[in-house]
């Protein structure tokens, strides 16, 4: 039996990297007495599996892993325990079961992601300080920014570079009050983190930008805005169950089902 | 929600920000508001490897059990933070409340290994606290340090108040009592020292005058305040089963060196090495019941959700109960995904049997410490082990599958000749011709013989405080031969030997056997940039050599010198139940090459049945 849960992740918690969460949830496993699978071999470990990592310094609304179980558990009674067994900062919201299938895999049909993107105080227009700020028609530059017809930008891989256009991986914008909602592809085909949109976005204004050298950026020797000015919270994730080439986007949780 | 002192630019910009925000499970929240002592408990080096001692977590646990006390955790920030922390003058701040330091009643400090003194001095200074006892005001808190190196604390005297000599489990209440008594008199810091020197196993340094005769030994140790006792006794729990222990210790986000349930199975060693500190100074021999460490282990799984459990203590294989303890891990754990870490066992048929049912045969290693090469060299220092045992066990081990096998060694003993240097090569090789005897088709490809060692270093209250150190061009020359040594093997392909740094081990001798005097020397190799000795990356010789120059304190004082049967040593103030006559007497069968029986063989009246329990009592009740 495979379950899918749901979970958010802020506060301090947003300075645990990923592989760190696997661990954490490992343990929150056992603490909550959850009826995991094991994989066999000499050193078996817990079948579970992330949609996506959240790079450190990201907060999320809507984190997802799958499980495997060896025996049914009630969806509330899951969600309580694993809470109980849980720190502040990592939330468990749902714990629903899902499909057997493998190509159902969070992390296999992940085909987009919501984000909200905020400028740290600091960087507003009326912040006080003169140098390393917004302007004030920023709101009115990203709206130019997002009407191009392609927004051509050389991403680096772990291996190369290559030159693509993020126009089209951009799904749906708006500004919400002083933030930036946006919705990108998402997954292991098409990927777009919102930190390469500002940081583009930046380079397009014309105000220094590059990747940012984070330690220049701690000491505050780097007045320039960079990607770093602006803090990124992940929302939700969703799979593509649109046929014929048109997209309609599901919540992974969507997929799921009550355990009772 | 807690709020962290680090802002986030300074957590995005440095190596792994979860060293410095707390909040893990298990770690304890009060309300500071609502109690009346806060302690700063500290573990100078980086988390991954301070959350891995046992030590702070009983402590830690012990302390929070006091509705009046609020223990919280502080570790040595790394260098990226510490240069922020500068930078920016953000006071140091300990994990819980993310207060600054030097807001709390205590700073205590574990000092478990010699090279970790400039970190102390790191502590101190970025909590924004005096360096020197002397400087600090009412408004500072108590420096308090304990663990291994307290007992012999003369080269950090002058930066700390106090020290507690031995077990923390014994007088730490009667001390909080007596901090919450005073801080409400409103008396002064002195007047609580003076309080503090009056509870058995505390040590007030400044409470002590310290002469010295023109050869620069000591001449007088003396107290100058009536509240100092003459001689300091070592802390002991007697009973270690019902000993405070923690069923819900704080568990890491991050990797810790140490990431499972540690079982403490028992304290003290039986055996009687006589290089061997731990093995003097937690005399006497004190096993836990396998029934407590039984649901200990239970109890801490489910608070941890930790996937491996680990015994702990020194010479395992000496706990009467192993076998029970080992049997009822496998059966109740294994089949649920948990590993079973096992110590360095004496390797014979049972704990092969063991370590097969726990581990990949194939992709493990085994372990043997024979520490000399030659039998004549275990002889002066009492290792017990054989010759026959080393190539039984490890002949045992390479039917059953094994092929690794790892070697300790120590170089620079005391009366070591070329030969015993040589028998170290030798002996590495009869261990692979023993693998090699056994029919090709029956084993697995060629053996891996990794061999080790470390320099030896005299510590303090064990039969070899008497002895002499060498130089690091020396101890060099001695590994080079015992290098040259292994590439006329036989076997040489099977073998390899590495050996630690000489530098380090010059250093570890003046920390280890210094008195005051030392002090000027670590403040100045701090000054001079010098922090994590330890780390090999960080390691600085030449900046800790500057130091002696600049502070004119010669090394080979400390060091070189043959000391005399009845030189006053910098910690023969401390009294730790084991009589200085026995060491000596210790000392002199070294030097004839005479074995001593371990403590279950035959009592050798080392004077720690003055305890009143432990192995010495064994079937007299």
């Amino acid at each position: 039996m495979k379950a899918r849960i749901k979970f958010r992740k802020y506060g301090a918690l947003k300075f645990i990297g990923h592989l760190d969460v696997m661990r954490y949830f490992q343990k929150v496993m056992r603490r909550a007495d959850i009826p995991i699978a094991f994989t066999g071999g000499f050193s078996p470990h817990m079948i579970m599996s992330f949609a996506s990592p959240l790079g450190i310094g990201l907060e999320s609304d809507g984190e997802y892993m799958d499980i495997e179980l060896t025996d049914p558990i009630e969806s509330e009674e899951a969600v309580r325990r694993m809470n109980e067994a849980g720190v502040e900062g990592i939330e468990v919201v749902s714990f629903l079961q899902i499909a057997e299938e493998k190509k159902m895999t969070g992390m296999t049909i992940l085909a987009a992601a919501d984000y909200l993107i905020t400028p740290k105080k600091d960087i507003l227009p009326d912040a006080g300080s003169t140098e390393g700020n917004l302007s004030h028609d920023w709101k009115e530059q990203f709206s130019d920014f997002m009407e191009q017809n392609e927004i051509r930008v050389m991403k680096q891989t772990k291996r190369s570079e290559r030159e693509v256009d993020l126009r089209p991986l951009i799904y749906d914008w708006e500004f919400r009050g002083s933030s930036i909602f946006i919705r990108t592809a998402a997954g292991s085909n098409e990927n777009l983190k919102p930190d390469l949109v500002m940081d583009t976005f930046l380079k397009y204004t014309g105000a220094v930008s590059g990747k940012a050298d984070s330690a220049e950026a701690a000491s505050g020797a780097a007045q320039a805005l960079n990607a770093q000015s602006f803090t990124y919270r992940r929302l939700e994730m969703y799979a593509d169950s649109g046929k014929d080439g048109r997209r309609n986007l599901v919540t992974l949780e969507s997929f799921g089902g009550e355990i009772h | 929600m807690r709020k962290l002192a680090l802002s986030d630019e300074i957590l995005l910009s440095i190596e792994k920000p979860a060293r410095y925000i707390g909040g893990e499970v298990n770690s304890v929240m009060k309300n500071k508001d609502e109690v009346d002592i806060r302690f700063a408990m500290c573990f100078p080096d980086v988390y991954e490897i301070g959350m891995s001692h046992l030590g702070i977590q009983i402590l830690y646990d012990m302390f929070n059990r006091r509705e009046d006390t609020w223990c919280e955790r502080v570790y040595s920030p790394w260098l990226d933070l510490d240069k922020v922390l500068r930078e920016k003058n953000i006071p140091l701040f300990a994990l819980e409340s993310q207060d600054p330091v030097r807001e709390f009643d205590f700073l205590g400090i574990t000092i478990q290994f010699e090279m970790c003194y400039t970190n102390i001095l790191q502590i101190l200074d970025l909590s924004h606290i005096p360096l020197h006892a002397a400087d600090r005001t009412e408004e500072d808190p108590i420096v308090i340090g304990g663990g291994p190196c307290a007992y012999n604390p003369e080269p950090l005297a002058e930066f700390f108040d106090i020290f507690y000599i031995g077990e923390g489990e014994t007088v730490y209440d009667e001390l909080l009592d007596t901090y919450k008594k005073w801080k409400k008199s409103g008396a002064s810091r002195k007047e609580f020292l003076r309080q503090a020197a009056r509870i058995e196993g505390l040590y007030v340094p400044q409470f002590y005058d310290v002469s010295y005769r023109g050869d620069g030994t000591i001449e007088s140790f003396v107290p100058n305040n009536p509240a100092a006792p003459e001689k300091v006794r070592k802390q002991v729990v007697m009973d270690v089963t019902d000993a405070s222990y923690p069923m819900k210790p704080v568990v890491p986000y991050i990797k810790a060196t140490q990431d499972r349930v540690v079982l403490e199975i028992q304290r003290g060693c039986i055996r009687g090495c006589r290089f061997c500190q731990a093995g003097m100074i937690y005399r006497p021999t004190r096993e836990r019941s396998v029934e407590t460490l039984k649901e200990y282990a239970r109890t801490m799984l489910k608070n941890t959700g930790h996937e491996e459990i680990s015994l702990s203590s020194l010479s395992s294989s000496d706990y009467s109960k192993l076998n029970e303890l080992v049997t009822f891990l496998i059966d109740e754990f294994k089949d649920k995904g948990i590993n079973i870490s096992l110590p360095s066992l004496r390797i014979d048929a049972f704990s092969l049997d063991v370590m097969s049912k726990v581990q990949d045969v194939r992709k493990s290693s085994l372990t043997f410490a024979p520490e000399a090469g030659s039998q004549r060299m275990r002889n002066v220092i009492n290792k017990g082990l054989t010759e026959e045992d080393i190539i039984t066990g490890a002949g045992q081990a390479f039917e059953g599958g094994w092929t690794k096998v790892k070697l300790y060694f120590m170089l620079g003993l005391p009366t070591e000749t070329e030969e015993d240097m040589k028998e170290i090569a030798r002996l590495s090789d009869r261990v692979a011709r023993r693998y090699y005897e056994i029919p090709k088709e029956q084993r697995h490809g060629k053996c891996q013989i990794t061999a080790s060692s470390s320099f030896f270093v005299p510590k303090p209250f064990t039969p070899f405080q008497w002895a002499s150190m060498y130089t690091a061009e020396e101890y060099d020359r001695r590994a080079h031969i015992v290098n040259d040594e292994f590439r006329e093997q036989l076997n040489r392909k099977s073998l390899k030997y590495n050996w630690h740094d000489a530098q380090v081990t010059v250093l570890e001798g003046v920390m280890a056997r210094g008195d005051r005097r030392i002090a000027p020397v670590i403040e100045e190799a701090y000054r001079l940039g010098c922090l994590f000795d330890s780390w090999t990356e960080t390691f600085r010789n030449d900046l800790w050599m500057e130091a002696f120059e600049n502070t004119n304190v010669d090394i080979s004082f400390y060091n070189q010198r043959q000391r005399g049967k009845d030189e006053i040593f910098p910690w023969d103030f401390i009294d730790i139940g084991v009589s200085r006559s026995f060491l000596y007497r210790e000392w002199e069968r070294a030097m004839n090459e005479t074995v001593t029986p371990n403590c279950r063989e035959k009592c050798s009246g080392c004077g720690a049945a003055g305890f009143g329990g432990g192995v010495c009592y064994e079937g007299k009740n």
